[in-house]
């Protein structure tokens, strides 16, 4: 089963790759972009079939291993064939 | 950083590979700057996860004492042996530089006992994620138990950017609740003699042999 996880800065944690980004966007007339944030995603193939136990573990990985949760929020979704 | 403590002690401290589980009783255990695992992830995330690890947190646990110097802090921080987080610099560049820093007071510890509280030492950074970074209860928190050691500061009233990284309230380095370990993202062993541009790494190091080992 192939799980994405997107990971996303906390509310109020500094993202100066969003700030450089935004700023490029408003230089190239998007000046209605008020705010980037960036983050990452990561794709895992589980091989397993129950859902539950997909998330289970896909959320046990994110809390010791993909997400700094003092910065990161996380978000699993199992990709439907 | 093994140059440095050589230099010191006169003696060649033993390198640690990081599969390693079985480690011997160590005086000081010190995690140095670099690059681990490509710094893939997060900086120090990968090497947070090496069985060494354990090891050192069973050391750290018998009250042993840990030094951390950049990379060496990132992965005490991922490790959560230290609470919070160090992100991308504020402006973007790696930044490499001699910085000042200010000893704090702070709780009682063997790297900064025997340095003046307010003293100044000028000692480089050679990092990209080094903003400290906590969320205000644990600010707090390290405020009250004194365990904000070192912080960068200003030489002169108009200077704009003595904080090489925009880290918090100017945070270069924080201790453990123990204060038995600390983190820091300048490199000491990089100002241990003139040729380096100064000195005040050879006397930050000195200090913390004498006052662990004697």
């Amino acid at each position: 089963m192939k799980v994405i996880i997107n990971v996303s800065l906390k509310e109020g944690v500094l993202d100066p790759e969003g700030q450089a980004i935004k700023s490029s966007l408003n230089n190239l007339g998007f000046e209605h972009c008020s705010d980037v944030r960036t983050g990452k995603q990561i794709i895992l193939n589980l091989d397993q079939k129950s859902e539950t136990e997909v998330i289970k573990q896909a959320k046990k990985m994110c809390e010791e291993l993909l997400v700094n949760t003092v910065i990161e929020n996380y978000e699993i979704n199992i990709l439907k064939d | 950083m093994i140059v440095a403590i050589r230099k010191i002690t006169g003696k060649t401290p033993i390198k640690i590979w990081h599969k390693e589980y079985d480690i011997p009783n160590l005086d000081l255990i010190v995690i140095p700057g670099g690059f681990t695992f490509g710094d893939y992830l997060r900086c120090g995330a990968l090497a947070a996860r090496s069985p060494v690890i354990t090891s050192i947190k069973n050391h750290i646990g018998r009250g042993g004492t840990v030094l951390g110097v950049c990379n060496g802090f990132q992965i005490l921080i991922e490790a959560k042996i230290l609470p919070g987080s160090l992100i991308r610099n504020k402006k973007l560049l790696f930044t490499c530089r001699e910085t000042t820093l200010e000893v704090q007071s702070c709780i009682e510890n063997p790297f900064l006992s025997g340095l003046k509280i307010g003293e100044c030492l000028k000692i480089p950074v050679a990092h990209n994620e080094g903003n400290y970074f906590a969320p205000e209860d644990l600010l707090k928190q390290l405020k009250e138990e004194g365990r904000i050691a070192l912080k960068y500061i200003k030489q002169k009233d108009n200077e704009e950017n003595y904080n090489p990284n925009g880290s918090t309230e100017d945070i270069a380095g924080i201790l453990s609740k123990n204060g038995k370990v600390l983190g820091m993202m300048p490199h000491p062993e990089r100002a241990m003699n003139y040729l380096h541009g100064g000195t005040d790494g050879l006397k930050f190091l000195t200090n913390c042999v004498e006052q662990i080992i004697g």
